[in-house]
């Protein structure tokens, strides 16, 4: 095993300095392979990692490394650099809806986009249409008392479509400006509670028409290939319009998040960096790129 | 659970048995397949290819290319190696010590909280008496989530003020377990990031004054290819005995516990299979390395079976399929049978072949269908269950209205219940085929 584990050790090594090690050399058939391989071990996939290998051998005009850049740029989804979230206009709140599967990040993503909309100089109101796992409605509240911004929740247990309306009913009451609503988790294999989201979904149109909501998909940096097949049955369930790739501090390098985007064109909007309220950047496509060779 | 991961491999498998002798060539093709499912799978990239290599070697030998039987060669050949790796360390779970303490350890969102509960649960099964401790104090509200748990469960939750050291939490606890007279203490620590130096020194000081018979490292089976390098930042922090494999029960095909089992030799003890506190389940790596291969696992649908099944009711029924009256009272017999023994999608999965049938099955409980068909069957007379062609337009209105159902409700039973009874008397004319039924006659 002391080969495989030298191998496995060297994953831990930055993506990065291997890169400019191989890209360094005489590009040969071996050093294209490991090439290949770092892109998988970013958990890009294999399939992906071979295309972009296969794109960027084909570029005989452009040095290796620019060239490996190029095709990963080229798999990020168009995005809309401002105006985010949507502003209905005549008084009507925008609204960002947090969802995902379990133990990703939501409920801290939730707090920490209501702290910068309201550093913008938002009026900003959070909803806890988590009701069912423990103590996610006190850990809510928790944030909500860090960050001080309002919080509308209901008992554990209570229908979170029913929390939503409450909650866009306070919003509207209030003069609010966006809405930040933090929803349970949800394994995207379970249908009923797939079915609960869209409810949820269904709600916000019913009662704010015009609103036209984010949906905002939080994304575990540290998943695997699944996170491919959550992505879809969420975008199906609720249609994503971005997301929130959390816990990049972490040694994951999120690759997976090439293969989203390339696959349903929803962009990642923004990134977890650490636990603390401010720990929530802009997400920033060659930046990305550009971490992954620095 | 494992089912994309099974198709795969039986998709590329499949084309190799039926014929007598494979090639080079034709194990290859096989290993590229199989290198991609497992990459796709999220088995470290390091572990794919040292294990597509074993397999090669083995299946291009002699051995193989000269036996009558090739394809089966291969497909054992890889399961053999799968068992292996997933068999390899000590999967038994031991506590010693008075009071023992368990630990369970892990990244952010893994499920340890979730986990630690099942935990607790599980020891009271086996008649001891556990404590639950917050020793998270950074995340806000874990305590609160534990308390919710414990009393769910009604195991006493030991928390200590904010701002404690998490190293004077876990004596206190120990120290308050001795006093209560509760011989298991089961440590919820925080969830951390593996670069976080000063928290997996905080894990190390509370394992090194603690001792604890148990450390388990809670992994997602989500995760992707990080885990193998995750596990080892954990297991040089902490003495880790033991894997446990969260979140099986959704689609994710859970590389990561191979992966981090080829490396570490830590074998998984536990799988989390759901979000309730009973979700937690023992880890047999022959059974899923079967399953992995897409050989269904019927070792443990048979003990299922046999856990819950009346076995004179079973027989029963046999005789009835093979006399053809089967009624719709049997049918609800039957379905109750089915949630007692919990996740139909489950069990379904343990049957070969039925990968995607059980996500339709487990579907239509989530939807609420069984709940709808067993009202519909109760608001029945017996003599309209035993004698369904009773049902005239009027008694179907009643049945509708009694079940809170609508008519076409009640019709589409009906339909459905003669297309059953015809596919159940093919199955038991079928005679091979009738171990398909789970709850037919067992031989």
């Amino acid at each position: 095993m002391s080969d495989l584990d030298q191998g496995v050790a060297r994953t831990r090594q930055s993506f990065v300095g291997r890169l400019r090690g191989i890209l360094g050399g005489p590009l040969d058939d071996a050093a294209w392979d490991e090439i290949e391989e770092t892109l998988i071990a970013a958990d890009m996939g294999a399939g992906l990692a071979s295309r972009v290998v296969e794109g960027a051998r084909a570029r005989r005009d452009l040095e290796p490394e620019l060239a490996v850049k190029n095709e990963l740029i080229g798999l990020f989804a168009p995005r809309r650099t401002t105006g985010w979230p949507h502003v209905p206009g005549n008084g009507t709140p925008a609204v960002v809806l947090v969802i995902g599967v379990n133990g990703t990040g939501k409920t801290t993503t939730v707090a920490k986009l209501g702290h910068r909309f309201s550093k913008l100089g938002a009026k900003v109101l959070l909803a806890a249409a988590d009701t069912f796992r423990a103590a996610a409605i006190e850990q809510l509240e928790a944030w909500a008392k860090r960050v001080d911004l309002p919080l509308v929740a209901h008992a554990a247990g209570a229908d979170p479509s029913a929390v939503v309306y409450d909650a866009l009913d306070a919003a509207a009451a209030r003069d609010s400006d966006v809405v930040v609503i933090d929803t349970a988790g949800r394994l995207h294999t379970k249908s009923n509670l797939m079915d609960e989201l869209a409810k949820i979904r269904r709600t916000i149109g019913k009662r704010l028409p015009d609103a036209l909501p984010e949906v905002l998909f939080v994304l575990d940096a540290t998943t695997g290939q699944n996170g491919l097949s959550q992505a879809r049955a969420f975008h199906e369930a609720a249609g994503l319009t971005g997301i929130a790739l959390t816990k990049l501090d972490t040694t994951s390098r999120g690759g997976i998040a090439f293969a989203i985007e390339d696959a349903l064109d929803v962009p990642v909007l923004f990134v977890g960096v650490g636990e603390k309220v401010d720990d929530l950047l802009e997400f920033a496509p060659n930046d990305f790129v550009e971490a992954l060779f620095a | 659970m494992f089912d994309d991961l099974s198709e795969r491999l039986r998709g590329v498998l499949g084309r190799l048995t039926g014929r007598g002798r494979i090639s080079e060539a034709d194990v290859d093709a096989a290993m590229r397949e199989v290198r991609l499912a497992l990459l796709e799978a999220d088995v470290n990239f390091r572990v794919v290819k040292d294990f597509v290599a074993r397999v090669r070697e083995r299946a291009v030998g002699e051995e193989v290319l000269e036996s009558v039987n090739a394809g089966q060669m291969v497909i054992k050949i890889v399961h053999d190696e799968l068992t292996t790796i997933l068999g390899a360390g000590d999967r038994t779970f031991r506590l010693a010590g008075s009071p023992a303490v368990v630990m369970l350890i892990g990244l952010q969102g893994s499920g340890k909280t979730t986990t630690s509960a099942k935990l607790a649960r599980q020891l009271i099964k086996q008649g001891r008496r556990p404590l639950l401790v917050a020793a998270d104090p950074y995340r806000p509200a874990a305590a609160d989530q534990l308390q919710t748990l414990g009393k769910q469960i009604d195991v006493p939750v030991y928390r200590a003020p904010a701002g404690t050291k998490v190293l004077d939490i876990g004596r206190g606890a120990v120290a308050e377990a001795k006093k209560q007279g509760r011989d298991t203490v089961v440590l919820d620590t925080a969830g951390r990031t593996s670069v976080d130096q000063p928290l997996l020194q905080e894990i190390s000081d509370l394992a090194k004054a603690l001792g604890p018979s148990e450390t388990l490292l809670v992994v997602d089976a989500m995760v992707g290819q990080e885990s193998v390098a995750v596990a080892q930042a954990f297991a040089e922090a902490a003495p880790v005995t033991g894997l446990v494999l969260t979140k099986i029960d959704g689609d994710a095909r859970g590389g990561a516990a191979l992966s981090i089992s080829a490396v570490t030799g830590l074998a998984v003890k536990f799988l989390g299979t759901g979000e309730k506190t009973d979700a937690l389940e023992p880890f047999h790596p022959d059974r899923l390395a079967g399953r992995i291969l897409g050989m269904g696992d019927v070792l443990t649908l048979v003990e299922k079976a046999q856990e819950h099944v009346d076995q004179k009711q079973a027989g029963e029924l046999a005789r009835k399929l093979q006399r053809n009256s089967f009624t719709l009272e049997d049918f609800l017999g039957q379905m109750q049978q089915i949630k007692k023994m919990g996740s139909i999608g489950g069990l379904l999965e343990l049957i070969p072949g039925m990968g995607g049938a059980a996500k339709e099955a487990q579907a239509a409980v989530d939807r609420g269908d069984m709940k709808r068909v067993e009202a519909i069957i109760q608001s029945m007379t017996t003599e309209e269950r035993r004698d369904p062609d009773l049902l005239s337009g009027s008694r179907k209105r009643r049945v509708a209205r009694g079940s809170g159902t609508s008519l076409q409700d009640v019709n589409r039973l009906l339909k459905q219940f003669v297309e059953m009874k015809k596919v159940m008397r093919q199955l038991s004319a079928g005679g091979a085929k009738r171990g398909m039924l789970p709850f037919g006659p067992r031989r």
